[in-house]
């Protein structure tokens, strides 16, 4: 039995309950009062990048409608603005749940694969953690190459100019790819990050058992 | 009559002496005014003009006052003279500050002020000193009708401030609505959790307070009489009567539920299980009695799930039902929702809303509600399904859009229904009512008025009774009767309590007034009442059947009996008298029209119109004097007289006008219909209904209809009524001038 079924079974439809417990800041969900304020002050519903308002997605938590919130990429297009943390007049930390929501359905394996928000977010972790620094050009490489091999040529092609302008400027070392520099003490970095994961995972399986 | 000696006062101060010629005033007075003593005086407001009017008053024989000053609504503790009468010609708000202080219109400025003088003169002559109702009643003792909060509170208020107080409950215990309550909505800090009742608290003072006498199982055989002189007849349970003499009353019949049984679609009467807010409050203080768990009515199962539909058989646009929000209900469901949480918080209560109103404190609550768990949703429930125990829920969920939500076996549901006024006969209805009306109409009459309108207080709309409700919200129009609590209109027991606080104290107030033969509000402690020439009355029934307050009834002959109590002094009773017998010594149709005569017309080739305004006193002359305050200028060729209401114009004024020369003539009076803002609620109705009928008599003067204006004016048009004189007095230029000039 998958994480998410397991889940599932155990709340029936009590999806509000799971969310208070499961998500960070979750409990604060039911005390949205669906003003609306959060969902007028977000600069991303200017671009209709929001399928799901936050408001909406709370009633939608209210309402039970687990597939509907955990599989919407709604949560993974905020901007971290904190437009609506400032204005929610019931004091509803609106960023941090989203954040929330969407790193629990990651957990669950639930997200949308592709999107890009979570895409990113899994590249620049995985870069970073490796050698302990970011390596710029392999992480914007990832990134061009999202969504398959002709896709990130055009996309490299598209951005030739501005690449060879920070090689002038030497702000980018073509020499990066290979190997590319690290930090002092990598194999600390790995061993400080594999106890961190094991407290989370320990964390995370308790509250999933209750 | 015989004796009077006219004195007329012109003011020097406030800058009357720099823009006007006093002097000329003065010898306007004695000479067009026929006044033997006019004087003027640089500060007549101050002790030495006032001890000037009282020296004069004490040793020249003066009778009658003409002060020719400010408007008569300001320094009225200053040209106070009870035993005189007094008229005010407005020189400061209504002349000197409405003008530019120009060379050219010092000549047009002088004009209105000699008309103000001469109007002044000629209405002083018409008065006579008030000398107050001399038909009173002395008794102190106030009326409660009803047991319940609002009845109990007003008892106890009344009681405490030494009144004696006869509290009537049709049922044989005190309590009323809120002793079927589990508890009641928090009023104190912190409004997290629903709070006791109190009403037992309530019971035992009123049963311990000697001062108040207490019939249970009692109705209201009958009420007789007026203000400081009620005779009520109550019927106990046994058949006999006992009468008892009455100052005051207030009525606190307070409201019933909207019957559930007429939303069949949302389960009412359908299954036991689907419940209004009294039936949850019986569940609730059955589980209290027993392990504290609320069961389902159906099988005696513990309830786990449970729907609260709010706006049920409310807020209708249907026509079916209730129209109106009764602004409880929503903090309601939340209390009874908290029975559950507080109980156990397994318990799914989910409350379907459409508009969450959660008056008072009420946000503290309803966010108490969602920290316990209560999940709110709004939506719009189309239906409630009955299954066996459980039921279905369906709603159309408004934030998510889904027509076909719905929560699946629910224990119990519950129909937050509005309240509905128990006020008795709606006595403008005819006696048959018909089966088209949406609101429930009551039958059966509360107070047994002897009033020839009929046997109740009058409503307003929905069947809640009628009350100026922006000014004097506790009134009915009945005077000395108050409504207090939901009958008046939909509230909770925080906002009842207020209002019985509220009523108790206006109806002491009523009472005190009516032993002194003072009228209640708006003209509070006007000692004038109407007086009627019977030999010339033609028992036409209009001053009977309009009066906005019921005060005249009729005697076996068909004459009219004035209730002089009962009288607001609004004058309506003068506007509809056709034979103009009746009058108030110091208010009538012949000292408003002697005002008009008064005024000195020019002749058609000078350019000067004359605009007749008779504007009401309650808020369009105040509007015209704060117009004066603020230096809103307007027109120099109107002539303001002050009336009581627009109901009390008389058609005749109008035809004397136009008769004399005027060019025009302005009415304002307050707004009528539904959102009247009349201080005599039906007045300014009652006037304009009889202003629509002078085109009739424009024609038989062979007069344009432009000639008379209607104006609804507010206390607050202080910009727009001076907008609106000056465009009048334009159009007037382009009509012409009054061919009736120089007859």
């Amino acid at each position: 039995m998958s994480a998410n079924t397991a889940v599932a079974e155990k709340y029936r439809n009590n999806f509000l309950k799971e969310i208070e417990e499961q998500v960070e800041m979750g409990d604060w969900v039911k005390m949205c009062m669906q003003c609306g304020v959060c969902s007028g002050s977000c600069p991303t519903n200017f671009q209709s990048a929001w399928e799901h308002p936050p408001q909406e997605l709370f009633m939608m938590i209210r309402a039970g409608k687990r597939e509907e919130v955990l599989t919407s990429s709604s949560m993974w297009n905020c901007t971290s603005c904190y437009n609506c943390i400032v204005r929610c007049p019931r004091k509803l930390p609106i960023t941090h749940i989203m954040h929330g929501i969407a790193e629990y359905a990651h957990r669950l394996g639930m997200a949308p694969k592709m999107q890009p928000t979570r895409f990113f977010s899994g590249l620049f972790w995985k870069n970073c953690t490796h050698t302990g620094r970011v390596n710029e050009l392999k992480l914007s490489m990832g990134l061009y190459f999202k969504d398959g091999f002709v896709q990130g040529i055009k996309n490299g092609m598209a951005m030739q100019s501005v690449a060879l302008g920070l090689v002038k400027a030497k702000r980018l070392n073509v020499m990066e790819l290979f190997g590319g520099h690290k930090c002092k003490d990598q194999k600390g970095v790995h061993a400080m990050l594999k106890k961190a994961y094991e407290i989370e995972r320990g964390r995370k399986t308790a509250k999933i058992a209750g | 009559m015989a004796d009077i000696k006219v004195a007329a006062y012109i003011c020097k101060g406030c800058g009357l002496g720099e823009r006007l010629d006093t002097d000329a005033l003065v010898k306007i007075a004695q000479k067009d005014g026929k006044v033997p003593l006019a004087k003027s005086h640089e500060f007549l407001c101050n002790a030495d003009g006032v001890a000037m009017i009282r020296n004069d008053i004490a040793n020249e024989g003066v009778t009658h006052v003409m002060i020719g000053a400010c408007s008569r609504r300001a320094k009225t503790e200053a040209f106070f003279f009870p035993e005189n009468a007094v008229a005010r010609a407005n020189l400061r708000e209504g002349v000197i500050w409405i003008r530019p202080d120009t060379d050219e219109a010092r000549e047009t400025t002088q004009e209105m002020a000699e008309d103000y003088i001469r109007m002044g003169c000629a209405e002083v002559k018409a008065m006579t000193a008030p000398g107050g109702n001399p038909n009173t009643g002395t008794s102190k003792t106030l009326l409660v009708v009803g047991g319940g909060v609002t009845g109990m509170t007003t008892a106890i208020e009344a009681s405490k401030t030494g009144y004696p107080v006869v509290l009537v409950e049709k049922t044989g215990a005190l309590g009323g609505w809120a002793a079927k309550l589990y508890k009641r909505v928090p009023v104190h800090e912190p409004y997290k959790s629903p709070a006791d009742t109190g009403v037992a608290d309530l019971v035992s003072q009123v049963l311990a307070d000697s001062n108040i006498k207490l019939y249970l199982n009692a109705t209201i055989a009958k009420t007789d009489g007026a203000p400081g002189r009620f005779v009520v007849e109550v019927a106990t349970e046994s058949g006999a009567t006992h009468t008892e003499d009455i100052g005051a009353i207030v009525q606190a019949s307070g409201f019933t539920l909207y019957d559930m049984n007429k939303l069949p679609e949302l389960g009412g009467g359908k299954s036991a299980n689907v419940v209004d807010q009294a039936g949850l409050e019986a569940l609730a203080i059955a589980a209290a009695a027993g392990d504290g768990v609320i069961r389902r009515p159906s099988d005696g199962a513990p309830v786990k799930s449970v729907v609260f539909v709010q706006c049920a058989g409310q807020r209708d646009t249907s026509g079916q039902h209730l129209s109106y929000c009764s602004g409880f209900c929503c903090n309601a469901s939340i209390k009874q929702a908290m029975y559950f949480k507080d109980a156990n918080p397994s318990v799914d209560t989910t409350i379907i809303y459409t508009d969450l109103r959660t008056p008072g404190n009420g946000e503290d609550f309803y966010r108490s509600a969602q920290e316990k768990g209560v999940i709110f949703t709004k939506g719009k429930v189309a239906e409630v399904v009955p299954n066996g125990n459980t039921s279905t829920v369906k709603f159309h969920d408004l934030i998510l859009d889904d027509k076909d939500a719905a929560e699946v076996d629910v224990d119990l549901v519950v129909l937050a229904t509005g309240q509905v006024a128990n006020s008795g006969i709606n006595i403008e209805l005819p006696p048959v009512v018909t089966e088209a009306d949406t609101v429930e109409i009551k039958p059966i009459s509360i107070l047994n008025l002897t009033y020839r309108q009929g046997k109740d207080v009058p409503q307003l709309k929905q069947g809640f009774t009628d009350s100026h409700f922006i000014c004097f919200p506790y009134e009915t129009r009945r005077t000395g009767i108050y409504t207090a609590g939901p009958v008046r209109r939909p509230m909770d027991i925080a906002q009842a309590r207020e209002d019985a606080t509220g009523a108790a104290l206006k109806a002491i107030q009523a009472l005190e007034n009516a032993e002194l033969g003072r009228a209640a509000h708006p003209r509070s402690g006007d000692l004038s009442f109407p007086k009627v020439r019977l030999e010339g009355c033609t028992q036409c029934k209009r001053c009977t059947v309009e009066c906005p307050f019921g005060a005249i009834d009729e005697d076996e002959k068909r004459f009219p009996v004035f209730n002089e109590s009962r009288c607001r002094r609004c004058g309506t009773c003068m506007g509809a008298c056709p034979v103009r017998v009746i009058s108030f010594e110091n208010y009538s149709v012949n000292s408003v029209g002697a005002q008009i005569k008064a005024v000195d017309i020019p002749d058609e080739f000078s350019e000067k119109p004359r605009i007749l305004i008779l504007a009401c006193e309650n808020d369009a002359y105040p509007a015209l004097d704060m117009a004066g305050m603020s230096r809103n200028e307007y027109s120099a060729f109107v002539r303001i007289i002050p009336i009581r209401c627009l109901g009390s114009v008389n058609t005749i004024w109008i035809t004397d006008a136009l008769n004399a020369g005027y060019d025009g003539v302005m009415l304002m009076g307050c707004k009528s219909g539904d959102e009247y803002q009349c201080h005599f609620v039906k007045g300014s109705e009652l006037g304009r209904v009889r202003m629509s009928k002078i085109d009739d008599t424009l024609k038989t003067l062979n007069l344009e209809s432009e000639r008379v204006r209607d104006l609804e004016v507010a206390i607050t048009d202080i910009e727009r009524v001076p907008e609106m004189i000056n465009k009048y007095a334009a159009e007037l230029v382009a009509v012409g001038p009054s061919p009736f000039k120089g007859f």
